[in-house]
């Protein structure tokens, strides 16, 4: 297959890039991996005037903790850096376990966080990942930088907050307060498929005693669905049984699942109810 | 600038290391680096499977990486290095990869080979010693038809013993 006809360009620089995009606007779409954007071109789900390949803009290809604690994660850094990352550690196990279930190993050489947060396909894991962790997305275009809170970045399917002009370059995990805890699961048909259903879980303790929490859903609404009373109910708790067993029933609750051919509403709604109890109960007890 | 305005569409000259050699193109942007290689210089060995990032059939090693072709543009390779199928044998002796694939039976149709190959390739290169279960994660981007991967699995490893210095197939 084909993609129709579009104009290119590959900026050596960011300020190159962000003049190309300033001019051409919302007929200008960036090209980073490309893992989706070229299988959307050539299926003609998209047909940009031009792309802007930012591939060759040096330095957006990192991931590095900030002096401040914050988590950096550049334009470019890829999946694979991500899965084998010194970077994320203990720190951040919701994304060390997300990082090797994104697509597939082929693709994860090529694919990038802040891409497919641009990309916003409701069946995207990073973008649950983000929302439990409350990360941010950094939009910049030569009128200077915004940052945008991924709750408020994916705006539907397939859409952003990004204004014509505007490039993401980088993506912004905040600092954990407490302990941090937490886990991707994931339900594929097989390696490299879309979610069935994705539950991303990131909570924080303190004395025993969640902090902070954060669940997100993947594949099971139009969009990723931040499950806001399934983490509140968390908050001060200690992860007793009855706690937790509450949290995946107003997680399961806040799922909006479609029956397809991955599966039925019901089933699906079941297992998302079902990751978020094995997620906050990694280490069952063993009976002594 | 680089290219010219032809039927409303500016082509692009690239030069792309392909298998060790230098090769100066003229193209437009559009077409996918798996064209290129097939259609542009002939070499089919690259297969194109289900052409939507799917299957790996694809697959060829971008700067040492493995990368689907049908999803990257082949202007994008500009200055790059590729490495695909027919790099494997030197002369008329066969890679230890593709013997691998041969002394296993690794292979029925033979589809999903070069992709499978290339896949093993890049696995090697950054891990000389993988175990069965590093190489069936490596290889998940690859899908199989035939063989339900037992003996593509045994030839990876074969290769990996091969090339490992002073190893000894088993």
């Amino acid at each position: 297959m084909y993609p129709a006809r579009f104009r290119y360009e590959a900026p050596r620089s960011l300020d190159e890039a962000l003049a190309l995009l300033a001019e051409h606007g919302d007929e200008a779409k960036v090209l980073a991996g490309g893992q989706s954007l070229i299988p959307m071109v050539k299926l003609r789900f998209a047909s940009p005037e031009l792309l802007v390949d930012i591939n060759g803009v040096p330095g957006l290809g990192y991931h590095r903790e900030a002096a401040s604690g914050v988590l950096e994660i550049g334009a470019l850094c890829r999946h694979v850096d991500l899965e084998f990352s010194d970077v994320l550690g203990d720190l951040r196990p919701t994304m060390a376990a997300a990082a090797p279930l994104i697509a597939d190993p082929i693709v994860r050489n090529r694919g990038t966080l802040v891409g497919s947060l641009c990309h916003a396909d409701p069946q995207g894991d990073w973008a649950s990942v983000m929302l439990a962790l409350d990360g941010e997305v950094v939009a910049e275009s030569a009128a200077g930088r915004r940052t945008i809170p991924v709750s408020e970045f994916v705006t539907g399917p397939f859409q952003n907050a990004l204004r014509p002009g505007e490039l993401a370059v980088e993506a912004r995990v905040p600092v954990p307060r407490g302990i941090p805890m937490g886990r991707y699961l994931k339900l594929e048909r097989r390696v490299g498929d879309f979610a069935t259903v994705g539950v991303a879980v990131a909570v924080e303790t303190s004395d025993g005693a969640v902090t902070r929490a954060g669940i997100a859903l993947t594949g099971v609404g139009a969009n990723n669905i931040k499950a806001v009373e399934a983490e509140r109910v968390l908050v001060g708790s200690t992860l007793d049984r009855a706690t937790v067993a509450e949290s995946a029933r107003l997680a399961a609750e806040a799922a909006r699942p479609r029956t397809d051919h991955r599966g039925s509403a019901a089933y699906k709604r079941h297992v998302v109810r079902t990751f978020v109890e094995r997620a906050l109960r990694p280490r069952p007890a063993v009976a002594a | 600038m680089n290219g010219r305005e032809e039927t409303g569409v500016l082509k692009r000259q690239v030069t792309i290391t392909v298998n060790g050699e230098a090769r100066t193109v003229e193209l437009e942007p559009r077409v996918l680096l798996a064209h290129l290689l097939r259609e542009g210089l002939g070499l089919t060995g690259t297969h194109i499977g289900c052409d939507t990032t799917s299957c790996g059939a694809c697959t060829v090693l971008f700067d040492g990486s493995a990368v689907k072709s049908c999803t990257m543009l082949a202007v994008q390779a500009d200055g790059h290095e590729v490495r695909t199928v027919e790099g494997l044998a030197q002369a008329s002796e066969l890679h230890p990869v593709q013997e691998g694939f041969k002394e296993e039976h690794g292979l029925q149709c033979g589809f999903c080979t070069p992709g499978m190959m290339m896949s093993a390739m890049a696995l090697l290169e950054r891990d000389p010693d993988p175990t069965e279960e590093e190489v069936r994660w490596a290889l998940s981007g690859n899908l199989c038809r035939c063989t339900g991967y037992q003996n593509i699995v045994k030839a990876v490893l074969w290769a990996a013993a091969k090339l490992r210095p002073a190893g000894v197939p088993s």
